[in-house]
């Protein structure tokens, strides 16, 4: 025996090694096959129609059209009377050759697609008359309609599932669509219901040879549900009419909720040109506009400088820090130095000389040097500055700024609201609060959304609290919201400091920056803002046009909207900013506006002239630098 | 003597027999499995696949009738006849033979084929089993070295030049005979040296390989001298040897597959060692029945149930990757089971021959055990994609009326001896 070991040994070892593949390749990898991956069984789905989507006062934004495509088996056609069939479809003879040769060129025993989307009327008369020519037939699709030509950003689009994802995915198979933005995209689950399948046995050809085990496996359709936006059409497209020829965002809430009322970006497009026939050229030129970008929705995706509105927010954390009250007065003298060096001074325009401005006057009238100083008195209330800078940057971060908000829409900024740890690593610790002074009104290195600002803007109105901004109000069939949306969140800011702030806004109308936009009978609180922003033009700095900003809620005491709006290279807050807010407000309060010579001139107010004019400034630097 | 006579069944060990039982029929069962729709499940319908295997196992009991008539002292002294007749026949198959997917390996009687390769081998067995048997012959002397490479490598000749790589294979089944019957385990250790070196400059290429080869030597080298100064002074002339060979020999190989080898012999190379994914073309049929493995899970999808099986998914399912319909429909108990059978068998025989008296039917017993062992471990290794694809077939369970009666012979031959010992004495 033990010159046979040899042998045995590896007959042995041979066998382990064969077993244990087995276990391999059966137990572990075995759970890997499933029905819809496995090369024996083919899968017939069933799509179900996808959900609708309202606004929430239940008018029709989203619904399905049926289109008819003229298919093609090149394989089957038999010999016709093309001159027939050409007018029959209203092409030439031409054109049939040509698309005859593709259909070919693809695959000559598979469908593809002859002739797209036939108009209605087409398809009835068609439909008699296709069965006489073999190897055509109609197959009809659901396609998606938009009944209201507004709110593109919000709505977003369907689209072809892309390779990597339908690889990804154990729902998707390619070809299939799937909602590629905004609210598509969220609730695409919900919208697109479940598809049915039957599955088929196969064999090695391809051939079906019977239903798979009688049908056990198969499954029913089930439809998609409707959405119930927080939307209001009206003001939604109200808000899209008065941005008309300008660039910007503007975000509407209701502070007691969180529901979106309306998201408007400028400029935006028309939802209907990415559906149909013409979608592929109308999506190169949406897509490929890098200037207008409309595409980009401002009101979640524009991160900039808050400006001016941002100074409520650090007269409020003075408050809270104990640093100021009510009664504290700054001397304001044109302007706060903070420095020896010349250039180290911030200029003011509230133009109150030789006595103190206190904080309802430094809110209303915009006083740089008042929050000037109390930026510098909270950071300076630490024992360092980046410890001083944390403290603050974690009030400001209560209030929903400097991180993504959590709404329910699939595109955002984080913004930045900067701690300690940022100009530490930024000046290598060697700063103070004179450094960083700018944050104190709203410049510098803070920046935030529209609908950050706007989700502030709640926050001071609710005194105090506010609930993540969301776009759905009710998705049918379910029967509550995410509790993300109804748990409420408090600020760092203690209530009983927001009066004085919301009096201050008040007055910003009545006395104020923003008294020229004031309504009779609504009583409005408002915060302008005016944004500084520069290009680099041939290495030198260049200041543009100042983007102007007005953040606002109203009614006073029971407020039931907060506005945060953006128009870039609009100048000050006053001039457009706030005369559009205060339309939109009334116009969502009253259901109609007053005041139409306001109303005409925003609506025929174009900014085209100073954008292309930009557009030259910055188009000369990448001209120089290339000659360079 | 004449108890012998009087009853061919005398002394036959039934346990050999029961496995061969069990393994035929539950082959034809898997090949029925896979040739037969299902529109068509008529089990005597002999125009099918499953329906002549059927004919082919009827057959094989006169042939097994046949063998067990002859008395075992026949097959010792017509061992080299038979020998010559297998020859005559290979040859004669290169000449008269059918070209078959581009190899001449059949006789064609009639519509029914004949492959002499699967009958060699028995043949070959016994001629060997004759030659070492011999009271002189001592397997230490070069001149018996040669003589016994000859008998074993001239039929594997002629299977080369049909070519059938497959079979060809085989003949190195040969070695453990040799092995057990003193030959040194160096011819082994070498040829699996080879193996090894061989997948290693193929799938790292040569640099690589060669130079870490050469470092191992030097590293073997310093340690010989570390541990003896005189170590070096003694060994020169091998340790120089075996550096010149084995960079001779690693060049070799790279040259080899890069130049001699052809395109679809690389192929089967580099799709078992992972330098290529090709699930499509070449790879198919790896691809294929490992999936159609895994597609049994634990206890397989049942008899008839496999729909890869069912769905003609595995080229070759009935003859060489028979093996995957019975991992499909039977699942990993089943599967599991055929190797554990093949290893009783195996353990069997190797048990049977180490307590023959005879050393003809020793030295022959011992053949049938590595030829056996070499066509199961090859062919699953295969199916289960655990070796490149060699075209040989899986003992009593693949397709075919030569292979099986080859097997047949083989094994009952052997069964034949194993009767007799009783009688030796």
């Amino acid at each position: 025996m033990k010159r046979s070991f040899l042998l045995i040994f590896l007959i042995t070892l041979i066998g382990v090694i064969y077993i244990s593949r087995l276990f391999h390749l059966q137990i572990m990898k075995g759970s890997e096959n499933s029905l819809t991956h496995s090369a024996t069984i083919k899968v017939e789905y069933d799509y179900p129609e996808r959900g609708y989507i309202y606004d929430r006062n239940g008018k029709l934004l989203v619904a399905n059209q049926l289109s008819y495509d003229v298919m093609i088996v090149p394989k089957e056609v038999e010999p016709l009377d093309t001159l027939e069939f050409c007018s029959l479809l209203k092409i030439d003879k031409e054109d049939f050759k040509k698309r005859f040769t593709k259909a070919e060129n693809y695959a000559r025993w598979l469908p593809s697609v002859f002739l797209k989307q036939l108009a209605k009327e087409d398809y009835a008369y068609l439909q008699e008359k296709l069965p006489k020519y073999k190897g055509f037939y109609i197959q009809k699709r659901i396609i998606r309609n938009y009944p209201v030509k507004s709110a593109a950003n919000v709505l977003g689009y369907i689209s072809e599932v892309s390779e990597y994802k339908a690889k990804q995915s154990d729902y998707y198979e390619q070809g299939e669509l799937i909602g590629a933005w905004g609210v598509e995209k969220q609730y695409e689950k919900e919208l697109r219901g479940v598809k049915g399948k039957r599955y088929y046995k196969r064999n090695n050809l391809n051939e079906i040879t019977g239903s798979f085990k009688d049908g056990i496996y198969d499954t029913l359709a089930v439809p998609g549900k409707d959405l119930i936006l927080t939307i209001d059409s009206e003001l939604q497209q109200y808000g899209e009419l008065l941005m008309s020829g300008k660039r910007g965002g503007i975000v509407a809430l209701e502070p007691q909720t969180g529901e979106i009322l309306a998201l408007v970006t400028a400029p935006s497009y028309d939802p209907n040109l990415l559906v149909g026939r013409n979608r592929s050229p109308n999506s190169v030129k949406l897509f490929n506009d890098t200037i207008g970008m409309p595409t980009f929705d401002r009101g979640l995706q524009a991160s900039y400088a808050p400006g001016s509105p941002f100074k409520i927010l650090t007269g409020l954390i003075g408050l809270q820090e104990g640093v100021i009250d009510e009664n504290s007065g700054f001397f304001c003298n044109h302007g706060y130095r903070y420095g020896r060096r010349p250039n180290e001074f911030m200029g003011c325009h509230c133009r109150i000389v030789g006595r103190p401005v206190r904080l309802k006057t430094a809110i209303a009238k915009s006083c740089n040097t008042y929050f000037a100083n109390t930026y510098r008195k909270i950071v300076d209330k630490y024992e360092n500055a980046t410890i001083g800078t944390d403290a603050w940057s974690e009030h400001a971060k209560s209030f929903g700024l400097g991180n993504y908000l959590g709404y329910d829409l699939p595109s955002g900024q984080k913004g930045r609201i900067p701690d300690g740890k940022f100009y530490d690593r930024g000046y290598n610790f060697r700063w103070g609060a004179t450094t960083t002074i700018s944050n104190s009104i709203g410049q510098g290195e803070v920046e935030t959304t529209p609908i950050q600002l706007a989700n502030m803007t709640a926050a001071i109105a609710n005194k105090g609290y506010y609930y993540t901004p969301h776009i759905v109000k009710k998705i049918a069939g379910n029967t509550s919201l995410d509790s993300a949306y109804t748990t409420r969140r408090k600020t760092t800011v203690a209530p009983q400091h927001f009066p004085i702030a919301i009096e201050a806004m008040h007055e910003s109308f009545t006395k104020g920056t923003a008294r020229r936009s004031r309504v009779e009978g609504i009583e409005m609180c408002g915060k302008t803002g005016t944004v500084e922003n520069f290009i680099r033009v041939n290495r030198k700095k260049v200041q543009l046009v100042d983007h102007s900003i007005f953040v606002a809620f109203a009614p006073k005491d029971n407020p039931k909207i907060a506005i945060a709006i953006f128009v870039e290279n609009g100048g000050y807050g006053s001039t457009i900013a706030a005369p559009i807010t205060s339309l939109l407000i009334e116009k969502y309060l009253n259901g109609e506006v007053t005041r139409k010579h306001v109303e005409d001139r925003m609506i025929n107010l174009s900014l085209q002239e100073r954008y292309d004019n930009q557009l030259l400034i910055q188009n000369t630097d990448t001209i120089a630098t290339r000659t360079k | 003597m004449r108890q012998e006579r009087n009853n061919i069944f005398a002394g036959i060990d039934w346990l050999l027999v029961l496995l061969y039982i069990i393994l035929v029929g539950f082959g034809w069962m898997n090949i029925y499995a896979s040739s037969s729709t299902e529109e068509s499940r008529e089990i005597f319908d002999f125009s099918t696949k499953y329906g002549k295997q059927l004919i082919f196992i009827g057959l094989s009991i006169p042939v097994i009738i046949f063998i067990l008539f002859f008395n075992s002292k026949f097959y010792e002294q017509f061992a080299s006849v038979l020998y010559i007749i297998s020859l005559v026949l290979l040859a004669g198959v290169l000449v008269f033979g059918k070209k078959i997917n581009g190899a001449t390996s059949w006789y064609n009687f009639g519509g029914i084929g004949l492959q002499p390769s699967e009958f060699a081998k028995a043949f070959t067995a016994l001629a060997l089993a004759k030659l070492m048997s011999d009271r002189q012959y001592n397997l230490k002397l070069l001149k018996n070295q040669a003589k016994t490479f000859i008998v074993i490598f001239l039929p594997a000749f002629f299977i080369a030049l049909q070519p059938d790589m497959g079979s060809v294979l085989i003949y190195f089944a040969f070695f453990f005979v040799l092995n057990r019957e003193g030959l040194t385990l160096s011819y082994i250790l070498f040829g699996a040296t080879t193996i090894i070196l061989f997948i290693l400059t193929i799938s790292f290429g040569s640099k690589w390989v060669l130079s870490s080869c050469l470092f191992i030597i030097t590293l073997a080298t310093l340690y010989g001298i570390y541990k003896d100064k005189r170590f070096f002074r003694f060994n020169a002339l091998k340790i120089l040897s075996s550096y010149v060979f084995t960079t001779l020999f690693i060049l070799g190989i790279s040259y080899t597959y890069n130049n001699v080898l052809e395109q679809h012999q690389k192929d089967r190379f580099d799709i078992l060692l992972g330098k290529v994914e090709d699930n499509k073309g070449i790879g198919y049929n790896s691809f294929q029945s490992e999936k159609t493995i895994s597609s049994g899970g634990l206890s397989g999808k049942g008899f008839l149930q496999g729909d890869r099986t069912q769905g003609n998914f595995v080229p070759e399912q009935h003859t060489d990757y028979i093996y995957s319909t019975v991992g499909e429909e039977w699942g990993f108990i089943g599967s599991t089971l055929v190797i554990i059978l093949f290893m009783i068998l195996l353990y069997r025989i190797i048990y049977l021959s180490e307590i023959q008296t005879n050393k003809f039917a020793r030295i022959y017993g011992y053949s049938v055990a590595s030829i056996f062992f070499f066509h199961v471990a090859v062919n699953i290794g295969m199916v289960i994609g655990l070796f490149p694809t060699v075209g040989i077939p899986l003992p009593f369970f693949s397709y075919g009326g030569s292979s099986l009666w080859g097997f047949t012979l083989l094994l009952f031959i052997f069964i034949r001896l194993d009767a007799h010992k009783k009688y030796d004495w």
